[in-house]
């Protein structure tokens, strides 16, 4: 059971009040891109046992999106934060005090 | 105008270790808008809500539903004139302000352990919960939305077509011989 805190809302809830929106930080490849890209974009994604960056929704509660970081092997819950933003430099320094083999962002 | 509907189950009531009881009419007002809507709720003398807080008293009461919505209860007869202040305060941003009342049902909780009987259907830290704050959680399988009056009332919102399930899980939930003294 994953706790997740809603940053618009500022609720801690177990994970049936959320839905989960899948990998987050994809990089829309709109009209004009390649096939490859445009591919990539619908059906490559990093698919991680570990650190994984997603969106959720609360879906029961305020109804917005935000960005959660957490492990697919464990389950722990690194954070959350608001949309349209990177991730925060104090959830990056968790994740690499809890997690310092890790390679890469996202 | 229609007149007034009858609400959703006609006040059916169910007397367990806590008391279910369907509100009569309650008018109830979306508002949805990113803009500062302080000054449109003042000119109807209400006080904006904190983050998930329901700010008034008795049939006049404002929550914060999320960043940018609102909800407005209200007598039913004030409604219609309501709407129609709040649109033109908020005239020239972009805003929704509509008329929700008939869509969705009201129940009120009374009883010492209500409480218990919400932490049953709601994944919420009711230990925690204080009066004045707006919750919105799901009930067992439907979206619902409740605070706390004092320590013994609770009032829950839900969408009218759900409303007879919201009914029959609390009143199952609250049968005489089910209490946990969870939070006794």
């Amino acid at each position: 059971m994953l706790m997740l805190t809603c940053p618009a809302c500022g609720v801690t809830a177990e994970e049936t009040e959320f839905a989960p929106g899948g990998e987050a930080h994809l990089t829309r490849q709109g009209p004009g891109s390649g096939e490859a890209a445009f591919e990539g974009y619908l059906f490559a994604r990093k698919n991680p046992k570990g650190v994984h960056f997603e969106r959720w929704r609360h879906a029961y509660g305020c109804g917005k999106w935000f960005h959660a970081a957490r492990c697919t092997a464990t389950l722990e819950v690194f954070g959350t934060y608001p949309m349209g933003s990177a991730p925060p430099p104090d959830l990056i320094a968790r994740l690499q005090a809890r997690r310092p083999d890790r390679e890469g962002r996202a | 105008m229609s007149d007034p509907v009858s609400t959703a189950l006609a006040g059916a009531r169910h007397v367990g270790y806590v008391t279910i009881e369907e509100a009569g009419p309650v008018g109830m007002i979306t508002l949805r808008c990113r803009a500062d809507v302080a000054p449109a709720l003042a000119a109807l003398n209400l006080p904006v809500p904190g983050q998930r807080r329901i700010v008034g008293a008795g049939a006049r009461r404002v929550a914060w539903m999320s960043p940018d919505e609102w909800l407005i209860l209200l007598p039913p007869a004030d409604v219609a004139r309501a709407t129609a202040a709040l649109t033109a305060a908020l005239a020239g941003q972009p805003h929704l302000c509509a008329d929700v009342s008939d869509a969705r049902a009201v129940l009120h909780l009374h009883g010492p352990r209500v409480r218990e009987v919400l932490a049953k259907a709601c994944p919420v830290d009711l230990g925690r919960m204080t009066p004045g704050e707006m919750r919105r959680s799901r009930a067992g399988q439907i979206a619902a939305a409740f605070w706390l009056e004092d320590d013994r009332t609770a009032t829950v919102l839900c969408y009218r077509s759900v409303a007879r399930y919201a009914f029959d899980l609390f009143a199952m939930l609250a049968r005489p011989g089910s209490e946990v003294g969870l939070f006794d």
